[in-house]
């Protein structure tokens, strides 16, 4: 396959970014996305050119480093597959494709296509975790979960935290991540004791990050590779609703 | 960082605000919708039907003018605060930005908002307040007899004829079906967003209350837009036409005998 490729370069956070356009040649259908970018790494760097910077590390779907907006879209064309699984026979020989880093301003730039992260960290810090008495686990059967609870917990933990919400949001929201990491706890006994507090925190400090607000598009549920729902939204929204109830009354556990 | 305003409301709160004055709104359009139907059923329905609503203590009335200018106040508010942090999230554009699933209506809120607001306020200068130049219906239009059950008869204003009149103008007529055009697309994600937003639908709920949110709109836009219709194809027509065809020679005869009552 030959392709024409637009990518945006950026020397680092405080530049100005710029599409450029580079030719690849010879290129498998079989190979994946980032195997193409390779490719075009050892032509730019045997060209003495210096190669385009892109975050990276499972290559199998499941870290959630690769972040890559190809053709406008988080991820690529291919519903529920991250950047790394999508693989070239899914575009055209001769054809154009952009390449951008994630677009949003809690995600500045640091070099070509990588942004930083770790906004999504600060927001996981403030609540996504619950506090157990550390030593011996205790027997795995315990504390019954419905399994209902059992399933819609593992959809929501099913998120890599990749950031493609944000991306393909057009208000940069953050509510799809920040829901999934909610609801997840939140759904299981174990995240009941922290469960007001957890998503009053969690939602201020993506608030203070600065992310944009929900306007329900629905496009992060669109490209999310793990299929992270919109229910999930819906899920926080109620348990935040619930929480500033009882916050306003000071019975926030 | 952000520069959220000191007034520390958080994002979640101004959507919850957006979604409770949506709906309010939405609940003042549906009982407005079923008390214009009412024209279908004759004069004597429409104007008794306004009559009894200008007849509530001024409390009542300017209590619930207030109560919707406020909700409408903090619907638009938000909406402003909401969109200018959206656009500061998002620095750029994508070199061919598209959309996978957004719907149309999603996208065009705040321009089918705005559009919609302009209609309002036209709307109310024109059929509440009636002081658009050449539309000035308490002069033009003869008053009302309308009949009680006890058989007493009052000098009303004559709404009926007034709805005739308005929507004989092409202008005013298509403004108002596009107007309502947009609220049906505006009410259609609207109305499907504000369960979302207040965290009441799930898996199962969200598919049939995206249903039920675009019917209501559908639904909204065809009851609003079946009077205009209809006076075009002549099913409301004016009752007396003699009367209305020459009403400009008509008018100073007709004012002497409007009383103060009928032309509330």
């Amino acid at each position: 396959m030959k392709l024409k490729l637009r990518i945006w370069r950026q020397e680092s956070s405080g530049c100005k970014g710029r599409m450029v356009e580079y030719e690849v040649d010879n290129i498998s259908e079989n190979s994946s996305f980032l195997e193409m970018m390779d490719l075009l790494n050892e032509d730019l760097v045997s060209e003495g050119k210096e190669a385009v910077a892109f975050d990276h590390d499972c290559r199998e779907g499941i870290c959630g480093s690769c972040s890559l907006t190809i053709n406008g879209i988080p991820h690529g064309p291919q519903k529920a597959t991250t950047a790394c699984q999508l693989h070239m026979r899914h575009f055209d020989d001769g054809q154009t494709i952009s390449i951008e880093p994630w677009n949003a301003r809690p995600f500045p730039v640091i070099k070509d296509l990588v942004v930083n992260r770790s906004a999504f960290d600060k927001i996981i810090q403030s609540g996504g975790y619950i506090s157990v008495r550390a030593g011996s686990a205790q027997d795995a059967n315990a504390i019954p979960i419905p399994k209902q609870d059992a399933d819609f917990a593992m959809d929501a933990a099913a998120c890599i935290g990749c950031g493609a919400c944000v991306a393909a949001c057009k208000n940069a929201s953050a509510m799809l991540f920040t829901s999934a990491k909610v609801s997840q706890l939140n759904t299981l006994p174990q995240g009941k004791p922290e469960k007001d507090r957890r998503v009053l925190n969690m939602v201020k400090t993506m608030d203070q990050a600065g992310f944009g607000n929900c306007t329900n598009y629905g496009e992060c549920e669109a490209v999310c590779p793990k299929e992270i729902s919109l229910d999930m939204i819906a899920k926080m929204n109620r348990d935040y609703a619930v929480a500033s109830v009882k916050n306003f009354f000071g019975t926030v556990a | 960082m952000s520069s959220k305003s000191c007034i520390c409301i958080s994002s979640l709160q101004k959507k919850f605000l957006m979604a409770i004055t949506g709906v309010l709104l939405f609940g003042f359009v549906i009982v407005h919708m079923l008390g214009n139907l009412q024209v279908f059923l004759g004069p004597d329905a429409i104007n008794l039907y306004a009559y009894k609503l200008h007849s509530l203590p001024a409390f009542v009335m300017w209590g619930a003018r207030l109560s919707l200018l406020l909700m409408v106040g903090v619907h638009i508010l938000m909406a402003v605060k909401l969109t200018i942090e959206n656009k500061k999230s998002r620095p750029r554009e994508y070199d061919n930005e598209g959309t996978v699933q957004a719907s149309y209506s999603s996208r065009t809120m705040p321009m089918t908002g705005l559009i919609v607001l302009s209609f309002i306020i036209f709307h109310i200068l024109h059929y509440t307040s009636r002081v658009v130049p050449g539309m000035e219906y308490d002069d033009k239009i003869p008053s009302y007899s309308l009949e009680f059950e006890d058989g007493s008869v009052k000098q009303v204003f004559d709404v009926y004829a007034m709805i005739v009149e308005g929507f004989s103008n092409y202008f005013v007529s298509f403004f108002y079906i596009l107007s309502m055009g947009l609220l049906c697309m505006h009410l259609s994600h609207g109305l499907s967003s504000m369960f979302q937003t207040l965290g009441l639908r799930n898996k199962v709920w969200r598919p049939r209350l995206n249903n039920v949110a675009r019917a209501t709109a559908l639904f909204i836009f065809i009851g609003f837009a079946a009077i205009p219709i209809s006076v075009f194809s002549g099913v409301l027509h004016h009752n007396d036409s003699n009367t209305y065809s020459s009403l400009n020679s008509v008018n100073d005869v007709q004012n002497d005998n409007i009383t103060s009552e009928g032309t509330q």
